[in-house]
């Protein structure tokens, strides 16, 4: 039960994220979970659900509703030598412990000069798909990837939802993991070779000649998908997977684009201001002679996340929309 | 329904063979498209289409000689319209169509002579001087064109937005493989070439009152900016003199029109727009002055490039249909090892030819005391119909006065 990772297994995405929780704590009495509802009631997406009766309430811990306060508590612990895992219940909620985020868990390392490490690890959930309309499905990992000091992963494998909790706690600085809520029901099996991964490459998930796609955590299995109808259309298209956020592995994107001289960005953010108008700044900055084609980007409409299904689907990428704009750049449509 | 007729390639010339057909029935064509090779006494040559739409019918088979003039192929095009997708625009404006004959110079297209709007310029703007241009380039194929020499404003956009990208690079130059050209193609017959060259000259000697200036222009200054620039790059981008002298004459002419142009019916037509026809010699004798269109708009590098691209394809048999009818003013430069000045023969209906000479060093004056100096000959020949030489007196002193301001070219 405890070496449940060195068994090929299929499993959930939330399994995973579960285990690396449990594996984290069993290994490491510095180690904990605290957030809104994270211990009775299983956690808000049943991640941790079960782990406070297998582990105790000194290591699943729930807290009080204030983002505000139990990050910052989370914080004070890093500082004083713990290692927790903080979670919030979605990013949107996260905006509530900004000035505790940024302020404090990003600069403090900075601010004392090197004195005070701050090894946290916050975990929250991203995206839109479940109707949970616009307080709760908004895709704001962006904005994080946009402050020095912070670390920010988007896990979108089911390999990188059990192992990147690891070297994430092993890093001295703040780290932020993006779970999309659309992924938690993903099965996949676990390649029972891999018992690590890096928190610092982008990868590679198919490779393609013609244009290459670029994405990350929720969005990457329709990229897949998208990659998929491509093929059949005779367009190979390369699917990057950035994993890491901030700091961005430009050296990956730039070696592929450098071969398919084509790029569609496809992110559930909105365009305005955002990580996919940096990775495509950083595409033209580093390889603009390499291109043979505009940039494109596939994005969520400038909207507040609809609760109505419809308009939430059609407000965030779909594969029709990838298949079209990469097909555009590749046939000159 | 348009009419794709057998295209006059100069005025010596009276029909040709259609030796292949690069299209069959069904095939979408746009303006610019290469469609046929056709066999004339220049050798083969590339013929396009100036109209957008679908072939509906081949009405001459390969292998057959026609008069100028002959219906070669129906083109539809409304066809095209009923198969356009609605949710996409056309990639250019298609033009309405246009009579293949006579062939008089095509329109350029409005994009070549208006200057880009400045907003759009600011991120990429090409070096001062470039030739302006809103057909799109990727950045990718800009660079490959500007390494092997592509001209890219002889290429169409496949890209999006009508953009020319690689393949569309990469495309142009697979076109004019030496091993296809003689597998397809007959090659030119030097004997043909000889009947029509002496065709057109006799005519000109016949009809044109020739005068003829000449000047020599010392060239120091020339010489030392060239190898500025050439300094630090590799020999295929080097800048030669000839490229430096066509820029010089084609601003100098662009500031003298009535020496560019064509003498018809009794009368000066001017040339719409400044295509300057250059003298290639062919191996094996016989030579080609197909155009560099709107010389006056193009840098020293694009010219040069320009230069390079159609001496490769002029020996390839890879000039296109175009090329051969579009020159409003000829150039002959005779080159490292030409005689020191030529006095050329107007190519008829133009009205004015220059040649320019070997470079050669000469005791020459300045200030007062005689030093060796590296100069060339400058001969105008003009129509005296339609100029006198007065006028062409100061086309010579202002390409003399260009060349010694080189650093402005």
């Amino acid at each position: 039960m405890n070496d449940i990772s060195t068994k090929p297994l299929r499993m959930t995405y939330r399994d995973a994220c579960k285990d690396a929780i449990r594996a984290a704590i069993l290994a490491d009495p510095r180690v904990f979970l605290m957030g809104e509802d994270v211990a009775r009631y299983g956690g808000c997406y049943a991640v941790s659900k079960g782990l406070v009766d297998e582990l105790g309430e000194d290591r699943i811990r729930d807290t009080p509703l204030s983002e505000g306060g139990y990050v910052g508590a989370g914080i004070g612990a890093a500082i004083a030598g713990m290692r927790p895992i903080v979670e919030i219940m979605t990013v949107n909620f996260s905006l509530l412990a900004l000035d505790q985020i940024v302020n404090s868990a990003a600069s403090i390392p900075h601010m004392s000069g090197g004195q005070f490490a701050v090894p946290l690890v916050i975990r929250m959930a991203t995206g839109a798909g479940r109707q949970l309309a616009a307080q709760h499905s908004h895709s704001l990992e962006g904005w994080y990837a946009h402050i020095p000091g912070l670390k920010v992963l988007a896990p979108a494998t089911i390999e990188d939802a059990r192992y990147m909790l690891r070297p994430a706690l092993d890093d001295p600085n703040p780290v932020l993991i993006f779970e999309h809520i659309m992924l938690y029901n993903r099965e996949d099996e676990l390649d029972p070779a891999v018992t690590a991964v890096d928190i610092v490459s982008a990868k590679i998930r198919r490779p393609g000649r013609d244009v290459t796609l670029i994405t990350y955590g929720g969005t990457l299995f329709k990229t897949l998908d998208a990659a998929e109808l491509l093929h059949q259309e005779g367009i190979e298209a390369e699917v990057i997977d950035l994993r890491v956020l901030r700091p961005l592995d430009m050296p990956t994107v730039l070696e592929s684009v450098t071969r398919t001289r084509r790029v569609v960005i496809i992110d559930e953010g909105w365009k305005s201001g955002s990580l996919s108008a940096e990775i495509a700044a950083r595409i033209v900055e580093g390889a603009f002679f390499e291109l043979d084609a505009p940039i494109r980007r596939v994005c969520s409409r400038e909207v507040p996340i609809p609760y109505a299904a419809h308009l939430e689907a059609a407000a965030v990428p779909q594969v029709p929309a990838i298949v079209a704009a990469a097909r555009g750049l590749v046939k000159g449509e | 329904m348009i009419e794709f007729r057998m295209p006059s390639l100069g005025a010596d010339m009276e029909g040709g063979t259609l030796v292949e057909w690069l299209v069959k029935p069904g095939d979408a064509v746009k303006r610019g498209d290469v469609v046929a090779v056709v066999e004339t006494q220049k050798g083969a040559i590339e013929i396009e289409i100036f109209n957008t739409g679908v072939v509906s019918e081949l009405v001459v088979p390969v292998g057959q000689q026609v008069p100028i003039g002959t219906l070669l192929a129906r083109v539809d095009s409304a066809m095209r319209a009923a198969a356009a997708r609605p949710a996409t625009p056309p990639a250019s404006p298609v033009k309405p169509p246009q009579p293949v004959i006579p062939p008089a110079p095509i329109a350029p297209p409005p994009a070549v002579i208006a200057p880009p709007p400045v907003t759009q310029a600011a991120p990429v703007a090409p070096p001062s001087g470039a030739a302006p241009s809103r057909q799109p380039v990727s950045p990718a194929a800009r660079r490959l064109a500007a390494e092997r020499g592509v001209d890219l404003q002889q290429l169409t956009g496949t890209g999006p937005g009508g953009a020319i990208t690689l393949a569309d690079v990469e495309a142009a130059q697979a076109k004019q493989p030496p091993a296809e050209v003689t597998r397809r193609r007959t090659g030119f017959d030097p004997a043909a070439m000889r009947q029509a060259i002496g065709a057109a000259m006799s005519r000109s000697k016949r009809e044109i009152p020739h005068y003829y200036v000449t000047q020599t222009v010392e060239i120091s200054a020339a010489l030392r900016r060239l190898e500025q620039m050439n300094s630090e790059r590799p020999p295929p981008r080097r800048v030669l003199p000839a490229a430096m002298f066509l820029r010089a004459i084609a601003l100098a002419l662009a500031k003298t029109p009535e020496l560019n142009g064509f003498w018809e019916d009794g009368r000066f037509r001017p040339g719409d727009g400044l295509h300057i026809g250059w003298a290639i010699a062919l191996r094996g004798g016989g030579l080609v002055a197909p155009a560099i269109r709107d010389a006056g708009l193009r840098t020293l590098d694009e010219l040069m490039a320009a230069m390079r691209d159609l001496v490769q394809r002029a020996r390839a048999s890879g000039l296109r249909g175009s090329e051969l009818s579009d020159p409003t003013v000829t150039v002959t430069s005779l080159g490292d090892r030409g005689a020191e000045s030529v006095l050329p023969i107007i190519y008829p209906p133009q009205v004015a030819m220059i040649g320019v000479g070997r470079i050669v060093t000469r005791p020459w004056v300045v200030d007062g005391a005689i030093g060796p100096r590296p100069v060339v000959t400058m001969t105008l020949a003009g129509d005296h119909r339609a100029s006198d030489g007065h006028r062409g007196g100061i086309l010579l002193a202002e390409i003399d006065r260009l060349l010694q301001e080189a650093e402005t070219l």
